[in-house]
């Protein structure tokens, strides 16, 4: 059997070193093919949609109260939840990359753990623990403290979507650095707090400004767990992603796709500064590797 | 004493690391401590520094209790053995690390700093290259700026964790004479981690041999060299032929002068160039072969192998100068006669 296939075997492995033409251009064209129909045809139909009636109507959309209320909280949310998350990145970093402790495996996949769920559940959740039936329910009307249908609500749910972002761009990158450089600068004095701002951020700030942009990227963008919580009032309670929703139910469809447009325009701004960030990190990176080494 | 180290233990879960370890170190020494990789060396350099917190035990540094100090706080200057030059900064910045931290009242001027760092660069001999970045250097380069960084803060003791470990073997040479006369040059005390005995006996002025978490001798290097105080000294430092008495037939070893009314043990550690061999006369006389030999430079390492012995490990080595070995006239498969000078008695 072996001696029998070991011909044709060599002669088929020298083939797929130079694949046939016909097979690059297919396999290009196909994914050509795929990318227009599913990222650059979606899109262009937003832009189109959204200037359907013209410039005025479009901008009067924008400009709609509601809509500005909808960017608003977007932008709000956002504020809030970025640095939370960044902060709770980089301690969750900082302890999985310095420390050794019982349970580490266990939180590593915990910090993944939103990745995995569902944003649905992920508002759900929330319902459960703080909405009118729900553990803290009586408590919270009690105190007359609303969190469900209000913007805490809509901040927690977007606190659990994007907690991971951070601290996934982190722990490997500080894990392959390692601990030395810091007890450096500890060694010759430096507080901890100067070690970290002198230390340790420069050497990870290309990845941190990654995980902050995705991260913001998606605060912006998240609807599902969003959705469960916010109880789409109007003016109040309405993200910009609810907004569109919303709009596009009542037949307001240049409404919906102007929004929409804001929101294709942040995603394409994060995609250009995530590649200059990573250029930036390759760059780091180069430099930093030791020579000869 | 400048580093006083009291009854110091620490455990890394089921490992002991270090076992109830005491030590002192006077003011102005280079002292090296010396042992296989996992006897705890470097985590005493680590728990004397204040990266590591001993289970139990005191750290004394010039009198002074530090045992509960950080160890920003504690004064020492210390070199890894990656050198962890801060990547993201050039040399000049690096060295001025440890000023520019400082609390405003006890930071010296901008001007100041720089002029202290050029000065420290010139000390290291690498003021040229104050504005590259550490991975524009060599290993050996790195090492220094390392060193002038840990120097630039004025420590009471400096540490360096396995100075040469990573570098080339001719720039390690090079190194070990620079650093032994900068240390007389500056007269700090010093302790430095090695598992190289040549390096240790080379550098330092006292030698501390450490092995499984505990202290085995600690003294000059000629001390430990010519009166190990056991078994585990004696083999780590230098060659060593083994015998011992309980396995090996003694009637060779008599012949060879080694068993005398002053025997005090078992076993006879007996150094390479202790063992005098010369062109057996009368054949029956002689108990081992001639096998081969290596040229270690200018000296002859001689590999014997005993009469009737298939064991290749029970090799005998014998060291003697090129000049002589050359003069007897010696080749592979003569019969020759061994006579032993010297040899420590182990129990």
């Amino acid at each position: 059997m072996n001696a029998i296939s070991a011909t044709p075997f060599i002669a088929s492995k020298k083939l797929t070193l130079a694949d046939p033409d016909w097979v690059r251009y297919a396999l290009i064209g196909l994914t050509l093919g795929i990318m227009g129909m599913f990222l650059v045809l979606p899109l262009a139909t937003v832009l189109i949609e959204a200037f359907a009636k013209g410039w005025s109507t479009y901008s009067a959309s924008l400009t709609h109260p509601d809509a500005l209320a909808a960017m608003r909280l977007t932008v709000l949310v956002a504020v809030i939840t970025v640095p939370l998350t960044t902060v709770f990145g980089v301690s969750a970093a900082w302890a999985i990359a310095r420390f050794e402790f019982r349970g580490k495996s266990l939180l590593i996949t915990l910090i993944d753990l939103p990745f995995s769920v569902s944003p649905v559940i992920a508002g759900l959740i929330y319902v459960l623990i703080f909405g009118a039936q729900g553990w803290l329910g009586p408590w919270l009307s009690e105190h007359d403290i609303k969190i469900i249908f209000a913007v805490p609500g809509i901040i927690l749910a977007t606190l659990f979507v994007t907690f991971p972002f951070v601290a996934r761009e982190l722990i490997p990158l500080m894990q392959e650095i390692g601990h030395e450089e810091e007890e450096a600068a500890l060694s010759l004095g430096a507080s901890g707090w100067q070690t970290f701002f002198k230390v340790t951020l420069p050497n990870i700030k290309w990845a941190l400004l990654t995980g902050v942009l995705l991260c913001n990227a998606r605060a912006m963008g998240e609807f599902g767990a969003v959705s469960v919580v916010s109880g789409h009032i109007r003016g109040l309670t309405n993200t910009l992603p609810l907004h569109v929703e919303v709009s596009y139910n009542e037949y307001d469809f240049v409404g919906a796709f102007a929004c929409a447009s804001l929101l294709a325009a942040l995603a394409i701004v994060t995609l250009v500064f995530k590649t200059i960030l990573e250029w930036k990190r390759s760059q780091a990176l180069k430099a930093s590797r030791p020579a000869g080494e | 004493m400048s580093i006083s180290v009291s009854h110091i233990s620490k455990n890394f879960g089921a490992f002991t690391a270090l076992d109830d370890i005491n030590l002192d170190i006077p003011e102005g020494e280079l002292v090296a401590l010396l042992g296989p990789s996992g006897c705890g060396k470097t985590t005493l350099l680590r728990i004397i520094a204040g990266l590591e917190q001993a289970d139990q035990g005191d750290v004394f540094l010039k009198g002074d209790k530090v045992t509960d100090k950080p160890v920003k706080n504690r004064h020492i200057g210390f070199v890894f053995q990656h050198y962890a030059l801060f990547r993201h900064m050039t040399v000049l910045d690096n060295v001025a690390f440890g000023l520019r931290v400082k609390p405003r009242k006890e930071r010296p001027s901008e001007a100041g700093i720089v002029k202290k760092v050029h000065a420290l660069l010139e000390l290291v001999q690498l003021d040229w290259l104050n504005d590259r970045f550490p991975d524009q250097l060599s290993g050996g380069q790195r090492q220094r700026i390392a060193l002038a960084r840990a120097l630039a803060v004025e420590p009471s003791v400096l540490l360096l964790d396995e100075p040469f470990g990573a570098l080339d073997a001719s720039v390690r040479k090079d190194l070990r004479f620079w650093l032994r006369n900068l240390h007389h040059e500056l007269n700090v005390t010093s302790v430095f981690v090695t598992h190289d005995q040549e390096e240790a006996m080379e550098v330092a002025n006292r030698v501390v041999v450490l092995n499984n978490g505990r202290i085995e001798q600690q003294g000059s290097p000629s001390d430990i060299y010519d009166h190990p105080a056991n078994a585990f000294v004696s083999q780590f430092i230098g060659q060593t032929n083994v015998f011992d008495l309980d396995e090996q037939g003694t009637d060779w070893l008599e012949a060879a002068g080694l068993l005398t009314p002053h025997q005090e043990g078992k076993i006879a550690h007996v150094r390479p160039h202790d063992i005098v061999i010369q062109k057996s006369t009368a054949d029956n006389d002689a108990f081992v072969t001639l096998k081969n030999w290596q040229h270690l430079g200018s000296l002859i390492r001689i590999e014997l192998i005993k009469n009737g012995s298939s064991d290749s490990n029970a090799a005998v080595y014998a060291e003697m100068p090129n000049d002589q070995f050359k003069r007897l006239q010696l080749s592979k498969g003569d019969k020759v006669e061994l006579r032993i000078r010297h040899a420590h008695w182990f129990h």
